[in-house]
């Protein structure tokens, strides 16, 4: 008899029973199966019985025995979250400097992670008001030259896309366009400058951009048919009736078919006007050949709308196939055409030749995961907070599971707590994160084009589940060490609990904290630096006190008669660019040898331009002769075009008079300078050759201007320039401010790490303040005895701020070599010429960070040491 | 209408339970209906049915003290209710006048 009752039912088919039966169920039902169970054992043995008792378990798997999931219905699991987050309440006020703790750096790390996650709602809600954005797919090239890089393209050539729309089945319809649509259109007394796209009378069956007025199946058919957004005519033609009105651009007149609605922000395609496409066919034809050539891909953009049931693929094999027959004229050269969908063309920020805005996946990945890495570290904060604090908390945990609370409700408990800071620090942070919006988006021009970053209630949703998944992550570790606690060795000597198990994964997550701080500072200074010494970087010439201003096509001739007046202002040159700003023209050039050509990259300039920005002649001499329409005979060189074609022998003096070949003339040498730089830091320094151009229509002037009275002198100049342009108002800005603002991108990330390096540094000091606080609390009877025996401050100070030290010490050992090696080989590498990096550049950051968390930590053991013996020792 | 409508099985159910008095709850129930009927008859079923006759109303139970042979746990018992009474004898009403007009039926021809 012994031997049956010891006979027990398979155990993990009692356990899945007691896990999916409804808990008022589950003991009629063990007990029915026991019975059952029971009576198969003494009638057909042990073996059946078991097979009966599984079988049977599973019958009972029915629809009205089944534990019904989630928490809504069942009234205990209410009581249970209400009983939960009341004393998650009272535990956050009793623990006010914890509770603040945390609340402070969650709020501050998740107003970084809201405005990545607003930023990235914008980017996904791109075009998502076309109504076909499914289906819609733009035409992109991928141009291979032999010898060349490839280019990819978002444009494609007209002749392509002809071609597809003709010969290619399973499209529904097709849409040309063409950028550079822009100019000052007139009506009547008013003229507005508008810009927008060259459009074909599909557009409106493509994309879902609403008319208010006029057809959308014709509005785009006739050529010199003009398509108005809202706020464009409203800018002409004011409150009166737009439609059907003529106005007139360039020596054009144009006849308004239709106003638009406004563009959305989140689109990607963005104009003010639309001008019929046959316009261009009609007046480019005559003007350009090239028009429907198959490797003219540079300006024209097709977009492509399937069937609701159409298959890309097909599409795509078909245009491959194009492809090979077409490329087959080439020489030299293949260009491959695909299909992009439109949802993916904001993230596609490598192409080139963009019709709107756009971003490198790279960019947003990275942004992501220095969002990643801030919050986690103020999850590190909570995570390790709460463990520290597990002598207290410890004996709370013990009793609620005398009391009856199992795993899951010990679990249940911290993972609200934490999820109620979470919230609280939401709170903070959606304040944090509007004030942080508008300085964000003014970083940049680019980042306001890109994103507007306003509310809606699917964002603010989306805010609170990220708020409630932090607080879950940051509870998550917490959690499960208290519910693993054992109750007896609680209760009965908390000094027995292993609270020092988990000193290693605590110091572990300070360290990663601290190299990720350090690396983030560091980051910023050397950046900092190396951006600094961008902008004071010898370019080879003078910038100082020059003036550019753009002649927006404006004759220069009486202009600079006026300036020149001016006082203050001591020289004026003219040039096509400004150097050293990223803009570059060039064309080949050929010496001696008919076979050797290479390209060289061009400025013409008059003769005041190389004393205007004091440039060093080696050789030779200025422009002498000066032809104003004329032969054009001299080009003034620099000494790398002399080492790529061996021009002189290693002397700059033997290449004067020595003939060049370029754009079919035949120039001689006049000077020669010494190199500077031409394009921006980040390109080799590459044969340039400056030609003189008399041309009354140069681009820009230079002007060089000396006074104290700056703004009477551009005051005067605005004068001056409303005599020749009405229309548009005067773009002059200092050649400093303009190189500034050819680094602005990296003064926009430097920026933006600099203020993740702060944030980084906030939470972690946090974290390390609160360590300390903890630490030194427990220690405090330690300390006391110590100095009973007689230790001093210094000793004490010594003693417990060694561990702390030696953890940042390795942060830095980890952190400043990776950063140095990032910068050397990944960041620099795309300069040609830069500073080298300086040790003290590395240090300071680090310097900073232990001069932050030295104070921290010598304040707080300073108050332990300072306290009185007396006092600790007496309180047991 | 749920509530008052027994099925076939619910009814023998219903009886079995009225007839054990006391001594009333699932495997008794089950062991009680293969003597009676001769059916095969899994636990299983007893169950289901026990469960939404006290859904409808028609039973209601009790817990009664454990027993080993049940694993420490307690049995439930099972008494008819009023409303099942009441629909116990409407069941049997039906049945009597549907016999009733059934004219010279030798029930022993069968």
């Amino acid at each position: 008899m012994k031997n049956k009752t010891s006979i027990h039912p398979p155990r993990w088919a009692e356990r899945f029973l007691s896990w999916y039966c409804r808990p008022e169920l589950l003991e009629d039902l063990q007990g029915d199966l026991h019975e059952m169970f029971v009576r198969n054992l003494r009638s057909k043995g042990a073996k059946k019985a078991r097979f009966i008792y599984i079988v049977d378990v599973f019958k009972f798997f029915k629809p009205y025995t089944i534990r019904k999931p989630g928490l809504s219905n069942n009234l205990s699991q209410n009581t249970m979250i209400k009983s939960y987050i009341k004393t998650s309440g009272r535990s956050i006020i009793r623990h006010k400097l914890f509770a603040a703790i945390n609340i402070i750096g969650l709020a501050i790390s998740m107003c970084v992670g809201l405005l990545v996650i607003s930023f990235l709602s914008d980017l996904y809600s791109y075009d998502n008001f076309q109504e076909k954005k499914d289906r819609i797919y733009r035409l992109i090239s991928t141009d291979s030259n032999t010898g060349q890089p490839v280019m990819n393209l978002a444009s494609s050539s007209l002749a392509a896309g002809r071609k597809i729309q003709q010969t290619i089945p399973g499209i529904e319809s097709t849409v040309f366009m063409q950028r550079g649509f822009s100019g000052d259109i007139t009506a009547g007394e008013v003229t507005v400058p508008v810009s927008g796209l060259w459009a074909n009378e599909s557009f409106f069956n493509v994309f879902s951009f609403p008319l208010l007025s006029g057809n959308p199946a014709t509005a785009l058919q006739k050529p010199y048919s003009l398509v108005l957004t809202e706020e464009s005519a409203k800018k002409i033609f004011g409150n009166s009736e737009a439609l059907g009105r003529i106005v007139k651009l360039d020596t054009n007149n144009y006849i308004v078919t239709g106003i638009a609605r406004d563009v959305p922000k989140l689109s990607h395609l963005q104009f003010g006007a639309l001008a019929s496409f046959s316009t261009i066919e009609q007046k480019r034809s005559n003007e350009d050949g090239n028009l429907m050539s198959w490797a003219n891909i540079y300006s024209n953009y097709t977009y492509f709308v399937l069937p609701e049931n159409g298959n890309a693929g097909v599409v795509q094999a078909a245009i491959d196939r194009l492809c090979v027959s077409e490329n087959a004229n080439l020489k030299n050269r293949k260009i491959r055409l695909s299909l992009e969908p439109l949802k993916k063309i904001i993230f596609d920020g490598h192409l080139g030749n963009e019709i709107g805005p756009t971003i490198n996946k790279m960019s947003v990945y990275i942004l992501g995961g220095l969002a990643l890495i801030v919050i986690i570290s103020a999850c590190f904060n909570y995570t390790n907070l709460s463990i520290a604090r597990s002598l207290s908390r410890s004996r709370e945990v013990g009793i609620r599971k005398v009391i009856g609370a199992l795993k899951g409700h010990v679990v249940g408990q911290f993972i609200t707590e934490s999820i109620i800071i979470s919230l609280l620090a939401l709170v903070f942070s959606f304040i944090l994160f509007l004030l942080l919006r508008t300085p964000f988006l003014s970083l940049h021009a680019y980042v306001q084009s890109l994103v507007s970053l306003q509310l809606s209630p699917k964002l603010v949703l989306g805010f609170i589940a990220f708020a409630v998944f932090t607080g879950f992550i940051a509870g998550i570790l917490p959690a499960l060490f208290y519910s693993r606690i054992s109750v007896l060795q609680v209760l009965n000597n908390v000094s027995t609990l292993k609270v020092f198990r988990h000193v290693n994964l605590r110091k572990s997550l300070i360290v990663v904290q601290y190299t990720f701080s350090l690396i983030f500072i560091t980051t910023t200074v050397i950046g900092y630096n190396q951006y600094r010494s961008f902008l004071t970087y010898d370019l080879g010439f003078s910038t100082r006190n020059i003036l550019n201003i753009n002649m927006q096509g404006n004759k220069t001739g009486v202009f600079i008669k006026e300036l020149s007046a001016i006082p203050g202002v001591r020289e004026i040159s003219k040039s096509q660019l400004i150097s050293s700003l990223g803009s570059i023209y060039g064309t080949s050039m050929k010496y001696n040898d008919p076979q050797d050509s290479a390209g060289v990259q061009l400025n013409f300039i008059d003769e005041h331009y190389l004393t205007v920005h004091q440039y060093k002649i080696l050789a030779g001499k200025n422009f002498s002769t000066r032809p104003s329409n004329g032969q054009e005979t001299e080009a003034i060189v620099n000494e790398q075009l002399l080492r790529r074609f061996h021009i002189g022998k290693g002397d700059p003096q033997n290449a004067i008079g020595e003939i060049v070949n370029i754009d079919g003339k035949k120039l001689s040498i006049a000077g020669v300078l010494k190199d500077f730089h031409y394009g921006t830091l980040e390109n080799k320094i590459e044969p340039v050759m400056f030609r003189y151009s008399g041309n009354d229509n140069p681009g820009y002037i230079n002007v060089k201007i000396e006074t104290p009275h700056l703004t009477a002198a551009l005051a005067a100049m605005n004068e001056a320039w409303r005599n020749i342009d009405k229309l548009h108002p005067l773009d002059a800005k200092f050649y400093d401010v303009q190189i500034e603002e050819a680094y602005s991108m990296f003064s926009v990330i430097i920026q933006v790490i600099g203020f993740f390096s702060f944030l980084a540094i906030v939470i972690a000091s946090m974290g390390l303040f609160g360590m300390v606080v903890y630490t030194t609390e427990k220690r405090l009877k330690e300390i006391s005895i110590r100095k009973v025996m007689g230790a001093g401050e210094r000793t004490l100070i010594y003693l417990m701020s060694k561990s702390f030290l030696i953890l940042l010490i390795i942060s830095a050992v980890i952190a400043l070599p990776a950063t140095w090696l990032f910068f050397e080989n990944v960041v620099l590498a795309n300069f040609a010429y830069h500073q080298p990096l300086r040790l003290s550049e590395a240090l300071t950051g680090f310097a900073i960070v232990m001069v932050i968390a030295g104070t921290m930590i010598g304040l707080q053991t300073l108050k332990a040491a300072r306290s009185n013996p007396a006092r600790v020792l007496k309180r047991e | 209408m749920k509530g008052t409508h027994l099925g076939e099985f619910e009814e023998i159910v219903l009886l079995t339970i009225a007839g054990l008095v006391d001594g009333a709850y699932s495997v008794a129930v089950c062991d009680e209906l293969i003597k009676h009927t001769k059916r095969v008859i899994k636990l299983g079923v007893i169950h289901a049915v026990l469960n939404r006759l006290e859904e409808k109303g028609l039973v209601k139970s009790k817990l009664g003290e454990a027993t080993s042979e049940r694993g420490g746990k307690r049995k439930r018992y099972y008494t008819v209710t009023t409303a099942g009474k009441a629909a116990l004898v409407k069941s049997k009403d039906i049945r009597d006048e549907l016999w009733s007009r059934i004219p010279g039926l030798n029930l022993n021809r069968l």
